[in-house]
């Protein structure tokens, strides 16, 4: 093993030298500030250990803020990179870099623990439980996200970021192209966040099919839940294709095997059908939970019950079927004949009727509805049309014939924002401030949420619409510049200058965070919006720790608006309540999540006896965890009656 | 109000001012084709396009039209919506008409698949013109068997002539793009491709390599030239008794990663190298694709030359390899 110290610090450029010193600076600063304010052992015991799924879900979506600004970072160096033709900001190599880690980041770093997070947060509520079926393992998911999102951004100040796009197609992501170990931070990082987002799965699928409240049947569940289960499903199926495809590509890159190689008989091809049986299905774990928040808003700020349930179920249940017969689609150009690009062509398109049916039936719950536009709807309204042209654009795009000229272009790069920005951004922030409230015991400001809303969608399209036209122009994606005489600079000009109203979007989202939790009144109410609809609405604001004080009967979807309806106006007789039965915290994730982070790391650098003796780190804490036998604790019933009473009211504690 | 108001009119003079500066602005290219293939295709965009102009229309209209209509106002405050279910006969016509626009544009994407797999119809009765496109980091290298002729990083062809493209690649995956003249296809290191063009005007056409391929990968571009017949002679004359000959050397060395410019030979590197051939000999460098960041271990360097039987290399030539 031989370690080449003078290289592990990537040195030489003005912009990584910055971040490097940044990186620095926000450690010391955070390690002053918890010393100074004595939180320590408030962060490790409230947070960093705690099982709590409300807790956890917090955890993930402050990291998928972090990475959104790392990957909106990114998304503006490129933009302002392509500004201008023959621009010189990036280099062709940072360019590559930047638009790989970009990719990355804003899909498996951003989208996924967002809405891992916010699923986390809203899906036990829904269906009435008190936690997920296997809270240490949820935690677990947790810190592996968390390692594998760290190792990967340490790519970028040591050892060299991935620079072969978010598709890391072979042969070039291989050793024969790219003989640095940055793509190994790809393989390594994604495998590391892998396990714990399959474990993610497995355990709200246990969680929905054991722990629903008595009497929701499955055909009960709110839309929310149901696009979980669906997209768990997805994720237990899709994701190991995606370890074994990783596995591979690790034992090329660093071992020197010839999975994807060119010499020795490698199959290229091999990889890029993995990564698509993976990758198609992973756009729809992403937008499916998606769909779910649009149809819990559109029903609350409609006041009336979702339209169509049986066949927005169907429709779910169909296209995560249809998503896993798709994958071709990204390759027609393979030159594989015209019989397989016909069959994955109607495969493709034919997911258009169930997305259409969902369109319809969301607009026929706000026909005859009452339609408030508080900032969640806002965010819905605007997905509506602006996703209807992903939507289209990607039929287009599914027609393969016509995907011959769009293919590897900017026309395809603006699909695809069409989609995952509309059906997954917008959705985030509809669901952030839908259920802060119930999370915080706070609204974040509508007025200031106004101007994150007109600030983001004006941004989005303006930099999002004219890259439909690039394309068309001819100009291929991932282009790090072009040349004035291309002609290509004014749409590249325009969309820059949208990338800036972007930005300002951003800001006022992080401001509106700040301002709220400041300034913003604060509510005990358990339905501060006032029309919601499902049981999550059912408890107090912000949600006790045990989430119910009695797990609530159900008899209908749209469980808690029964309830309102029947006039139960939450009197809670006090002899019913019984100890309720809870899991204790443990560091063990957290020690799990620092093994994994040090083996990977030592891998990545292919310093493999070095590797190998930290492999024995994450056995050592498997061992111990076979070892353990803390049945939990029982939250007394005192408490319970406490913390109830509080938000109910004392009148309301005599019998029914 | 007054705020929101200025900043959109900012906006819109933007947008105007690039409007009217128009005149430098690029063509839509594949909407303006020069050959048969790339018609068929746009024939096809058109087709796609009246249906979802048709789709938007609908669906914007049906938003636009429910949520003004039914927007919370002060003076509904009491209104209490009805708590419908659904609607089994609603929910079964925006089923169907869906799935009809998908049978729609259906049928013409599959018969142009098949179409553009093919000779274009008008130009069976000519024989193809053969011309090996292999691509290289980052270069593009075309060969004339029966001419005998090699460039690189042009490619010149007859016009209303069909042209036959064998694609391959020399290491990494590239995609082969003539806007202009028809839809891409990838190159792939021991596989072929083929792509039948034709050109129906003379003229200049812009190429490229569409398919992401490392740091060079944006000057991977090469020029189309659809010359007439007779031009098309004279300059294969010229070349097959002026240009120098290309030795193996000299190939391995441009299959470096670099960018050259146009270069012109007058023989092909078909003679000790067809790269579509499953045990074509590799040319890899790893070595040479060195950025910054910490060195990682390579493992090629040893097998460099395994596998070189040149004679067979012929018969390779349009083999079945175009199925993976
Ligand atoms: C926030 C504003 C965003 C901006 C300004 C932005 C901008 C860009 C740009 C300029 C590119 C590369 C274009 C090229 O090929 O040269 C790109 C690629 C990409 N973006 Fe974004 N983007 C944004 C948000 C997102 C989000 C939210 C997601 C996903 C959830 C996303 C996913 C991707 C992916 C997967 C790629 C492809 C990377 C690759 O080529 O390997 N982006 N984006
Ligand atoms: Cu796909």
């Amino acid at each position: 093993m031989d370690i080449k110290w003078d290289k592990i610090l990537i040195t030489g450029d003005p912009l990584i030298l910055g971040s490097q010193i940044a990186i620095v600076l926000t450690m010391v600063g955070i390690v002053v500030g918890l010393t100074y304010f004595k939180k320590w052992k408030y962060l490790w015991s409230e947070w960093l250990t705690s099982v709590d799924h409300k807790r956890i879900g917090i955890m993930y979506i402050i990291m998928g803020v972090l990475m959104f600004f790392r990957g909106g970072v990114d998304g503006l160096m490129m933009k302002a990179q392509t500004a201008v033709p023959e621009n010189t900001f990036l280099d062709a190599q940072h360019y590559n870099e930047v638009f790989t880690t970009h990719g990355v980041i804003m899909i498996l770093f951003m989208a996924m623990p967002m809405l891992i997070g916010i699923i986390n947060i809203a899906m036990p509520l829904q269906i009435g439980a008190r936690d997920v079926a296997f809270p240490q393992l949820n935690l677990l998911s947790f810190w592996l996200t968390f390692a594998g999102a760290m190792l990967f951004n340490l790519s970028f100040v040591v050892g060299g970021s991935p620079d072969a796009g978010w598709t890391s197609y072979f042969p070039l992501a291989g050793k024969e192209f790219t003989p640095g170990i940055g793509n190994n931070f790809y393989m390594v990082a994604l495998q590391i966040a892998g396990i714990g987002t399959l474990m993610s799965g497995i355990n709200f699928i246990v969680t929905i099919m054991k722990m629903r409240a008595p009497g929701m049947k499955l055909m009960r569940m709110p839309m929310f839940s149901w696009t979980t289960l669906i997209t768990s499903l997805i994720i237990v199926i899709a994701f190991p294709i995606f370890t074994v495809a990783l596995l591979l590509g690790t034992m090329d890159r660093i071992f020197g095997t010839h999975f994807f190689t060119v010499a020795d008989g490698g199959l290229d091809m091999l990889w890029a059908n993995l990564f698509w049986l993976w990758g198609h299905p992973e756009v729809y774990i992403v937008i499916l939970p998606a769909f779910g928040i649009y149809s819990e808003v559109v029903a609350t700020f409609s006041k009336k019950r979702l339209y169509g349930y049986t066949s927005m179920v169907m429709a779910i249940v169909v296209i995560s079927a249809l998503s896993m017969l798709v994958w071709v689609h990204h390759f027609y150009t393979m030159g594989v004949g015209p019989a397989v690009n016909s069959v994955f062509s109607i495969t493709t398109m034919a997911i258009a009727v169930p997305t259409g049916i969902k369109m319809f039936n969301w607009l026929f719950t706000m026909r005859k509805g009452r339609i408030e536009f508080t900032a969640p709807m806002m965010w819905t309204l605007a997905f509506i049309p602006t996703f209807l042209i992903g939507g289209v654009t990607g039929v287009m795009l599914g027609m393969a014939a016509a995907d011959f000229q769009y293919h590897n272009t900017l026309f395809l790069v603006a699909h695809f924002h069409y989609t995952l920005i509309p059906g997954v951004v917008y959705a985030v922030f509809a669901a952030l401030y839908y259920w802060w409230p119930k999370v915080f015991g706070f609204k974040l400001n509508e007025r200031i949420g106004k101007w994150h809303f007109w600030l983001f969608n004006i941004g989005f399209n303006l930099t999002f619409f004219p890259m439909f036209f690039l394309g068309l122009q001819g100009a291929a994606r991932r282009m790090y510049t072009y040349s004035e005489e291309s002609g290509l600079w004014p749409l590249y000009a325009l969309s820059a200058v949208g990338a800036i109203f972007l930005a300002a979007g951003f800001a006022a989202l992080c401001y509106n965070i700040y301002w709220s939790i400041r300034y913003e009144k604060r509510t005990t109410e358990n339905d501060p919006w006032g029309t919601a609809r499902t049981l999550e609405w059912a408890t107090a604001t912000p949600v006790p720790h045990y989430n119910f004080a009695v797990v609530p009967e159900v008899t209908d979807v749209d469980a808690y608006w029964e309830m309102k309806k029947n006039k139960d106006n939450f009197a809670l007789d006090p002899n019913k309540i019984k100890p309720i039965h809870m899991p204790s915290n443990s560091g063990l994730p957290v020690y799990m999540g620092a093994a994994f982070l040090i083996a990977g790391f030592f891998l990545v650098f292919e310093w493999i006896p070095l590797a190998a003796i930290s492999a024995f780190l994450i056995f050592a804490g498997m061992i111990k965890r076979s070892f353990e036998y803390d049945d939990g604790y029982y939250v007394p019933v005192e408490e319970i009656i406490e913390k109830e009473r509080t938000w109910r009211g004392d009148s309301k504690w005599k019998a029914k | 109000m007054k705020k929101r108001k200025s900043l959109l009119l900012s906006v819109v003079s933007v947008m105007l001012v690039f409007l009217l500066s128009g005149c430098e602005m690029a063509e839509l290219v594949v909407f303006n084709p020069k050959g048969p293939q790339a018609e068929k295709i746009l024939d096809l965009i058109n087709w796609s396009l009246v249906w979802i102009g048709l789709i938007m229309v609908v669906v914007i209209a049906l938003f636009v039209y429910i949520v003004w209509k039914y927007r919370a106002r002060p003076d509904n405050a009491d209104y209490e919506p009805p708590q419908e279910k659904g609607n089994h006969l609603v929910e079964i016509i925006w089923t169907a008409i869906p799935f009809i626009i998908v049978v729609i544009l259906m049928v013409p994407t599959v018969t142009t698949l098949f179409d553009l797999e093919e000779v274009p119809a008008g130009y069976e009765d000519q024989e193809p013109l053969v011309i090996h496109a292999t691509s290289a980091d980052w270069k593009w290298i075309f060969s004339y068997p029966e001419q005998n002729i090699e460039t690189i990083n042009y490619v010149n062809i007859p016009v209303n002539r069909p042209v036959l493209f064998k694609l391959t690649s020399a290491g990494t995956m590239q995609s082969f793009w003539i806007p202009a003249l028809s839809g891409q296809k990838y190159t792939m290191a021991k596989m072929e491709t083929e792509l039948y063009i034709v050109a129906d005007h003379e003229g200049s056409y812009f190429g490229r390599n569409s398919n992401f391929n490392g740091k060079g990968f944006k000057e991977m571009e090469f020029e189309v030239l659809a010359q007439s017949p007779q031009d098309f002679d004279k300059w294969v004359k010229e070349v097959q008794e002026k240009a120098p000959k290309l030795t193996e050397e000299m190939y391995a060395e441009k299959l470096k990663p670099s960018h050259l410019g146009r270069e012109t030979f007058s023989n092909t590197h078909l003679e000790w190298v067809d790269h579509a051939d499953h045990h074509a000999k590799e040319y890899l460098n790893p070595e040479l694709y060195r950025v910054h960041g910490y060195p990682g271990k390579t493992f090629t360097d040893e097998n460099n030359d395994i596998d070189n039987d040149t004679e067979n290399s012929d018969h390779h030539h349009g083999g079945d390899h175009s199925g993976h």
